[in-house]
């Protein structure tokens, strides 16, 4: 359980990749997205592997935890690879494996598209890696902002947003307290036949539920009790605010995408 | 049964950058029929030794033996539900565990797991709802109308209903009322002599520790700090103090009756009735 919790968590290293603003990290990865789809030869690739390797060791977040956080995702990279390799037929015929053709093309574009999607998760990980999860409800009221013309409740969808990750955590807790009190007067979730398996499931499902509602009861009322009134006219603790460094971020990744941009091949 | 903990390391999440080491080098022997205390800071680490006891979790390093049962890293227990059918653990905040539709119902739920034959589990459950205090009329009842106090006597009813030879308790009071924090120790005090338990109790309240229990285990930041009676641990002041930890106020109170009659007053395991008698007697001495 403890082992799981480390996937997507926060890694508090005061970096400057941590102290950037969650809006720009959130928008600099979004355009990322976009444009590392564009990359099409030996230099654009090498630009944005470049930028997402460089990010990497700003965070100063230890190597062995972000291959930890990723060990889920190499079987998806490996296996998209072998896949290439077999089902794609371009290029000329490489070499022969169980009597099978390898196409150079094959062996091309597994690599690529590996590598992409390598790029990707890598990315998209350092933001949980450096970011709170308030942060990024911040970031995502912020950036939704304008959408509030059109009555969309952008205020309680982030406060929704907030509420189940600062719930989560204790959420997990609690399924472990519970799960050890029941293991200790004798249920036995791990081995067994399926079906008694599935009914050990009800003693730790029920208390669960009663103390998620015990607590969303004493939250709404701590809420109330302070004068909670909704999302209109209030002011914010933590300002966000785009400084030097954001700049200096959004700057960097701006240069490399256009260069990444002006020597893909277009033909 | 005995207790044994021979240099038990635990470490929380190992090899991350949250790695925690809640025990360190832990060694400790409980006779069997003993009543010990474990105090200590919060975060001491207390919880984590007691989940050991039932193989809730086993050592990183070290060895932990409860009577024939041993516990080791990286082997699986062989027979971890028949000691978790003799370790029963009242967990902080007990109740939180119940969920059956009756009181009956739940008090049952540990004894059916164990293969207990439906009719001795009958009378069980009778059994342990009277120890603990719980009148008949609640047997029936949805254990989520109980007031908070009668959850945590079901709780507690449900565990003694699986008859264990090792009793731990996890601060079993927390919460409730004076009388009821009273009642609910004086009464696992006569379970733990009646059935001769061995029993280990932890507890933020050093009356408690000084009342009940005939040894004491005092953590601190993972470690064994202190180790000893009652008498003998509770003699050291400023080395609780250090950990931040008092002592129980008959102490406190024998220390500074010393100071102002510039005589030693030690603790003899005195009432109130007999202290003030003492007292008397100096201040009798002092008057002529
Ligand atoms: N599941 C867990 N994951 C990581 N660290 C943990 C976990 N459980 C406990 N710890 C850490 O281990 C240390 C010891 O915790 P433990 O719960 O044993 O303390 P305790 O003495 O019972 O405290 P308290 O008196 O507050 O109940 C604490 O520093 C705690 O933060
Ligand atoms: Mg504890």
């Amino acid at each position: 359980m403890n082992n799981l919790l480390i996937v997507g968590q926060y890694v508090p290293t005061n970096s400057i990749v941590h102290r950037m603003d969650p809006r720009v990290k959130m928008l600099i990865i979004f355009f990322y997205v976009i444009f590392i789809f564009f990359a099409n030869n030996v230099i654009s690739y090498g630009l944005f592997t470049l930028f997402a390797l460089g990010s990497t060791i700003l965070t100063k977040v230890p190597r062995r935890f972000i291959a930890k956080g990723l060990t889920p995702v190499w079987f998806l990279i490996v296996f998209t690879f072998i896949l290439h390799l077999f089902v794609t037929r371009e290029g000329f015929v490489l070499f022969h494996v169980f009597g099978l053709p390898i196409y150079s093309g094959a062996l091309e574009q597994g690599a690529v598209i590996s590598l992409r999607f390598f790029l990707l998760i890598l990315l998209t990980s350092l933001l949980t890696l450096t970011t709170t999860p308030i942060e990024i409800t911040d970031a995502v009221e912020s950036l939704l902002g304008p959408l509030r013309r059109f009555k969309f409740p952008v205020h309680e969808l982030a406060l929704m947003m907030s509420i189940s990750l600062r719930f989560i955590p204790t959420l997990l807790q609690e399924t472990e307290k519970i799960s050890n009190a029941q293991a200790s007067r004798g249920v036995d979730f791990r081995t067994g036949p399926f079906r008694e398996r599935v009914r050990a499931v009800i003693p730790l499902l029920v208390p669960l539920f009663v103390s998620a509602f015990k607590r969303a009861e004493e939250l709404a009322m701590a809420m109330e009790a302070r004068g909670y009134r909704g999302g209109e006219g209030r002011t914010k603790l933590r300002e966000l605010r785009v400084v030097k460094r954001d700049v200096a971020a959004l700057v960097c990744f701006i240069v490399i995408t256009a260069a990444a941009l002006i020597t893909r091949d277009y033909s | 049964m005995d207790i044994t903990f021979e240099k038990v390391d635990y470490t929380y999440q190992a090899n991350s950058p949250f790695e925690h080491k809640a025990l360190d080098s832990m060694s400790f022997h409980l006779p069997s029929g003993s009543f010990t205390a474990i105090v200590g800071h919060t975060g001491s680490g207390k919880s984590t030794l007691i989940q050991h006891l039932n193989g809730l979790i086993r050592p990183t390093n070290g060895k932990v033996r409860i009577g024939d049962y041993v516990l080791e890293p990286k082997k699986k227990p062989k027979h971890a539900k028949a000691l978790r059918e003799k370790v029963g653990i009242v967990f902080q905040y007990p109740e939180h565990q119940l969920f059956e539709e009756t009181v009956e119902k739940d008090i049952a739920f540990g004894p059916r797991n164990f293969g207990v034959p439906e009719q001795e589990i009958q009378k069980r459950v009778a059994e342990s709802a009277r120890a603990v205090g719980l009148g008949e009329d609640l047997l029936k009842r949805s254990p989520f109308e109980l007031s908070g106090g009668q959850m945590r006597r079901v709780a507690i009813a449900g565990i003694l209903a699986v008859r264990p030879r090792v009793l731990v308790l996890d601060e079993p009071t927390a919460g409730l009322d004076p009388r009821g924090q009273k009642e609910i120790m004086d009464m696992f005090y006569r379970i733990h002599k009646e059935q001769q338990l061995t029993t280990l109790l932890v507890t933020h309240s050093m009356e408690d520790a000084l009342a009940y229990a005939d040894h004491v285990l005092v953590l601190d930041k993972g470690k064994k700090y202190m180790e000893g009676t009652p008498v003998e641990v509770f003699s050291q002041r400023e080395a609780l103090q250090q950990v931040q930890l008092d002592v129980p106020e008959m102490f406190q109170f024998l220390l500074k009756a010393s100071d102002q009659f510039g005589k030693p007053l030690a603790y003899q395991g005195q009432d109130v009735e007999r202290l003030a008698e003492q007292l008397a007697a100096l201040a009798g001495d002092r008057d002529e």
